[in-house]
């Protein structure tokens, strides 16, 4: 792990680690929380075939949107991609795999990896379509299925607030998958808006300790699409 | 929105009662936010992570990190939360949500749930739809009675991929409040203007139609 006055780095720097072919979980549910600048550098940078673990697929132009629009990725793992019109074609298509898991079981895996177990069990899906395929157990009288804990090589996360040390604080619904995620990786990498002196966060209202972060990325909201609309509704 | 939409969102509204935690599903249910009164104290969940949502009247306003899980944006009322996805979850699974709306393909008699899944048509992924059908004690069905070519939605046993079994408490439709029994779908109240003979002949699941005690809506 990255030592604690090393963290904030370049964003150059941070994403020039993730080679081709790597593993890589995305924070966000729709727009808040989605590291956008992260993923803006990564589309700059080139790395191919990608496995992402995203809860959607963001809108075709911003996010992971543009990275599946330039067939750069090769594999998603998801919930759901239905304001992703161009995700949609390139899974019926046979270009882009798409895993789909029931969306509390998906971030129940990556917390399961980010606590340090290899599962759980469950009765999510029994007896559904979704639910097929997995090894079953029964304890005290009742079938529960197993649900190995999903790993990645990398996080790529938004913090509304970080110090150099790397504790994260999230805000509004930009909380979501972040947290999970900034446990369950490797390499962890959070972009943030402003970041601090150590000693100026509330220990208290810390909501991911810096001991799981391996490097903080000042990004400016002005020129990020976090601070622009992508919702006309 | 329609008449037809109007009526199944006001006999909707209906059922939220003060103090209670209630989650929309995306589509129509979320209407239901235009018809639950601001004073009554309801906290409506939203599986994105928020318990207390309330809607905003100007989105030049809006906090964009404020979202319900249908991309709306939104404010938060007194009372209100926010927190990540798996506690979100774990809220819905140990069904400390006390009612969810969901939109619908397909429900049947025994109360199966089919609206994530349309095989070779439409695979966007399931989302949160599995969990909450499952676990939220009270699950309504908001939806219309035939689908768009008037083939009926209300069947004797879903065809499509299910959500969850033996899941739906109620049907909301525009000709029909209908109850999920253990004897089978049960008419609660009938659209005005609807006779018995006409949702009869609209619906395929078997209706059980007590007339001395069937409503209008």
């Amino acid at each position: 792990m990255t030592r604690l006055n090393e963290k904030h780095v370049a964003i150059e720097a941070a994403i020039a680690q993730i080679s081709d072919g790597a593993s890589i979980m995305v924070g966000g549910f729709g727009s808040p929380g989605t590291p956008f600048a992260l993923l803006d550098e990564l589309l700059k940078q080139g790395q191919k075939h990608l496995t992402l673990i995203k809860n959607d697929a963001n809108e075709s132009d911003i996010g992971i949107g543009k990275l599946i629009s330039a067939g750069r990725v090769d594999r998603l793992v998801t919930s759901h991609i239905g304001l992703n019109r161009v995700a949609i074609d390139e899974m019926n298509a046979g270009r882009l795999s798409v895993e789909i898991y029931p969306q509390g079981l998906l971030a129940e895996k990556i917390r399961s990896a980010g606590a340090g177990h290899y599962g759980f069990l469950t009765d999510i899906g029994i007896g559904t379509e979704i639910g097929e395929g997995r090894q079953e157990v029964e304890c005290d009288g009742q079938r529960w299925a197993i649900e190995p804990a999903i790993h990645a090589d990398f996080a790529l996360i938004h913090a509304d607030l970080a110090d150099h040390y790397g504790n994260l604080i999230y805000r509004g619904t930009a909380i979501n998958f972040n947290p999970l995620m900034a446990m369950a990786a490797e390499h962890v990498i959070a972009q943030t808006f402003h970041i601090e002196a150590p000693g100026n966060l509330v220990p208290e209202q810390i909501h991911t300790p810096c001991a799981f972060v391996s490097q903080v990325i000042q990004v400016d909201p002005a020129t990020s699409e976090q601070g622009r609309r992508q919702h006309d509704n | 929105m329609t008449t037809d939409q109007q009526r199944i969102l006001a006999r909707a509204a209906k059922e939220i009662t003060a103090g209670q935690i209630v989650n929309l599903g995306i589509g129509l249910p979320t209407q239901l936010f235009h018809y639950i009164p601001p004073e009554l104290e309801v906290l409506v969940h939203s599986e994105n992570g928020v318990l207390g949502c309330q809607l905003i009247d100007d989105n030049s306003e809006a906090d964009l990190e404020m979202i319900d899980s249908g991309g709306t944006y939104i404010g938060t009322r007194p009372g209100a939360s926010v927190f990540d996805s798996a506690m979100s979850f774990a809220m819905i699974r140990r069904r400390r949500v006390d009612m969810t709306f969901m939109g619908a393909f397909e429900v049947d008699q025994q109360g199966n749930l089919a609206n994530w899944k349309i095989p070779g048509k439409f695979s966007p992924g399931i989302g949160g739809a599995m969990e909450l059908a499952q676990k939220v004690e009270r699950l309504i069905v908001l939806c219309s009675h035939n689908d768009k070519h008037g083939n009926p939605k209300i069947l004797k046993r879903c065809r499509l991929p299910l959500t969850a079994p033996h899941c739906v408490s109620l049907v909301i439709t525009e000709k029909a409040a209908m109850q999920v029994t253990s004897t089978g779908l049960e008419v609660v109240d009938i659209a005005d203007g609807l006779s018995i003979e006409e949702l009869r002949a609209a619906t395929e699941a078997e209706l059980i139609i007590d007339e001395t005690r069937v409503g209008r809506f």
